[in-house]
């Protein structure tokens, strides 16, 4: 970095010449090992994963090619035909439930709250764990026995039962439970910079011309908010798609295999079951799902920003 | 928009203020059982309820966290993973920041035929399954004898974090006039003496979200952890699923909950201190611009 600052302006001799050469290049030369880097770590190993989905690998890679096989097995798969539901059960009310969560928070905190920023924090913290430790609580907090049951058995209620963590048919719902926990306080803080974005002279405007505070909210200021939305949407979907550690803490995909995700089935079936050619349809499957959410987004962010 | 609401509308700023605070005790209750839980005697979890106070504090569970609880077949507890998660976390950071500082500057200022496609292509990285790329990675790790060690851990975090890190830098530095560049240009100055004498003493800011973000993605990142890593050279997360998962034996949960908080505390700390940036680094991987 010194040697162009010593340059005399206006001097222009042979090796400056090349420096200057080298002024051109560096920028290139700078981005380059990143560029390898992700070429290769996500590009190519994309391919590669692709690549060994046509084959039949078991518990090494092979590469004896079968055509659709895996495809068609993981489509007969029961595990996976669970896990996909699952994926819909656990996705749609994740989502659901954050944006509800996160939207009424963010209007309620946005009316001069006092200590706003404390609650604020508050909402959020959870975002800052890892999943791992959110299972963990809430898998003691969901505990049959000695969790939220005896607790409503000790204040009195000695009739109430909570099972569903060991329950294959509710288990599912335990970790949406324990995922709007973690994700709807960020959802909030989206909502919040939003709202803040408003401009108020328009609500000032509808106040005047008699129109209530909640028809405020629900005409003018929400559907004003429709970026907000569709960027919560593709985040809170993009967790959920890759949703591993919060099942794997809470019940490893049990009890049986009724709260199994793609990623772990994914996981399961490349790591510890030999089936690396299924494992990898079961990833590209993943990731035709999070292409199907992410191009038409990126597109029209991209139209956006040119029309800007 | 704050000008709107009327003064004297009390039943409904209460209501508004009970939702709130109710709101608080939900997001703060799960850490609160994880506290007590923590500080009790398993006498006092077998007869006591989840937001009962202990009967008797202790630290017993902490200590047996640390240094005797079973993870799997070992039994010395998590502290050897904890350093190992501070091993990783610390190189990777760093790394992945200065490459994505170096690489948002290269996007933003210095453009080249091609690198807007560059830039889509790093974008587009940040979305990708990591499930796509775990087999093949498996492979090349143990191809360069890097499988099941912390080096390889720090590869593949600072992979898979960059582009990241870029997209940060990128949308920061895109906000500084190019004049100013050009104006250094004209004096002379080079690509790195405008770097590091113009963008680097503004970008305070952006190196918090950066080193923040990352921070908190690679501690608690337990995907990586638990396929690349074996053994010795496992993060808490890895450790502590091991130790909560373990069916052996009786199962003791206030050790449990003291390894959740132990693996809890340098993220949560983080948040404390710095939680602005953190803020900053979670909307800025969400909308972009």
């Amino acid at each position: 970095m010194e040697h162009t600052q010593r340059r005399p302006a206006g001097v222009v001799s042979a090796p400056s010449r090349l420096l200057d050469g080298l002024q051109r290049w560096l920028p290139k030369l700078v981005i380059a090992p990143t560029f390898v880097l992700i070429g290769i770590g996500i590009y190519g190993y994309m391919l590669w994963t692709g690549v060994l989905s046509f084959t039949s690998s078991s518990f090494l890679p092979t590469y004896d090619f079968v055509g659709f096989d895996q495809y068609a097995k993981l489509m007969a798969n029961d595990r996976w035909l669970t896990a996909s539901k699952n994926l819909a059960i656990f996705g749609g009310l994740f989502i659901f439930a954050c944006l509800f969560i996160g939207v009424v928070l963010a209007i309620f905190l946005d009316q001069r709250i006092r200590q706003e920023g404390a609650i604020r924090t508050i909402y959020l913290y959870p975002m800052a764990l890892s999943m791992i430790v959110t299972g963990t609580v809430w898998k003691w907090i969901l505990n049959p026995s000695l969790g939220l049951e005896k607790l409503m058995h000790d204040w009195g209620w000695t009739s109430f039962s909570f099972d569903w963590l060991v329950n294959s048919d509710l288990a599912i719902y335990t970790i949406v439970m324990a995922a709007v926990w973690q994700a709807s306080g960020f959802v909030m803080a989206l909502f919040l910079a939003g709202l803040r974005g408003v401009d108020s002279s328009i609500i000032r405007a509808a106040r005047v011309d008699g129109a209530s505070l909640p028809l405020i909210y629900w005409k003018i200021i929400l559907p004003s908010l429709r970026p907000v939305f569709f960027s919560a949407v593709m985040v809170l979907a993009h967790i959920a798609i890759k949703s591993f550690d919060l099942v794997m803490a809470m019940t490893a995909g049990g009890p049986g295999y009724s709260t199994d995700l793609p990623a772990v089935f994914m996981y399961a079936h490349t790591f510890t079951r030999g089936q690396m050619g299924l494992g990898s349809a079961s990833a590209m499957l993943m990731l035709g799902a999070i292409l199907a959410l992410i191009v038409p987004y990126l597109y029209s962010e991209l139209r956006e920003k040119r029309h800007d | 928009m704050t000008d709107v609401t009327r003064p004297g509308l009390r039943p409904s700023r209460i209501a508004i203020y009970g939702l709130l605070i109710l709101a608080c005790l939900v997001y703060l209750v799960p850490l609160f059982i994880m506290l007590v839980t923590s500080f009790k005697t398993p006498m006092d979890i077998r007869t006591g309820n989840l937001v009962a106070l202990p009967t008797e504090w202790t630290t017993i569970g902490w200590t047996k966290a640390w240094s005797q609880a079973c993870t799997g077949v070992q039994c010395d507890g998590i502290s050897g993973y904890f350093w190992n998660s501070f091993k990783m976390t610390v190189p990777a950071v760093m790394i992945s920041t200065l490459l994505g500082a170096f690489n948002g500057y290269v996007l933003a200022k210095w453009k080249f035929r091609g690198s807007d496609l560059l830039f889509g292509l790093l974008l587009f990285g940040c979305f990708v399954p990591f499930q796509v790329v775990l087999l093949p990675m498996a492979a090349t790790l143990g191809q360069l004898g890097l499988a099941n060690t912390t080096p390889g851990l720090v590869l593949v975090h600072v992979i898979y974090g960059v582009a990241f890190t870029t997209l940060f830098f990128r949308n920061y530095y895109v906000a500084i006039p190019d004049a100013l560049i050009k104006a250094a240009r004209l004096d002379g100055a080079g690509f790195f003496t405008i770097f590091f004498r113009i963008l680097l003493p503004m970008s305070t800011p952006i190196f918090m979200v950066s080193l923040i973000w990352q921070f908190t993605q690679i501690w608690n990142d337990f995907l990586f952890g638990v396929v690349f890593a074996s053994g010795d050279s496992q993060p808490i997360t890895v450790a502590l699923n091991n130790l909560v998962n373990t069916s052996t034996g009786v199962k003791e949960y206030n050790v449990d909950m003291a390894a959740a908080m132990i693996a809890a505390l340098p993220t949560l700390v983080v948040y404390i201190v710095a939680g602005k940036y953190f803020i900053r680094g979670l909307t800025a991987g969400s909308v972009k611009g």
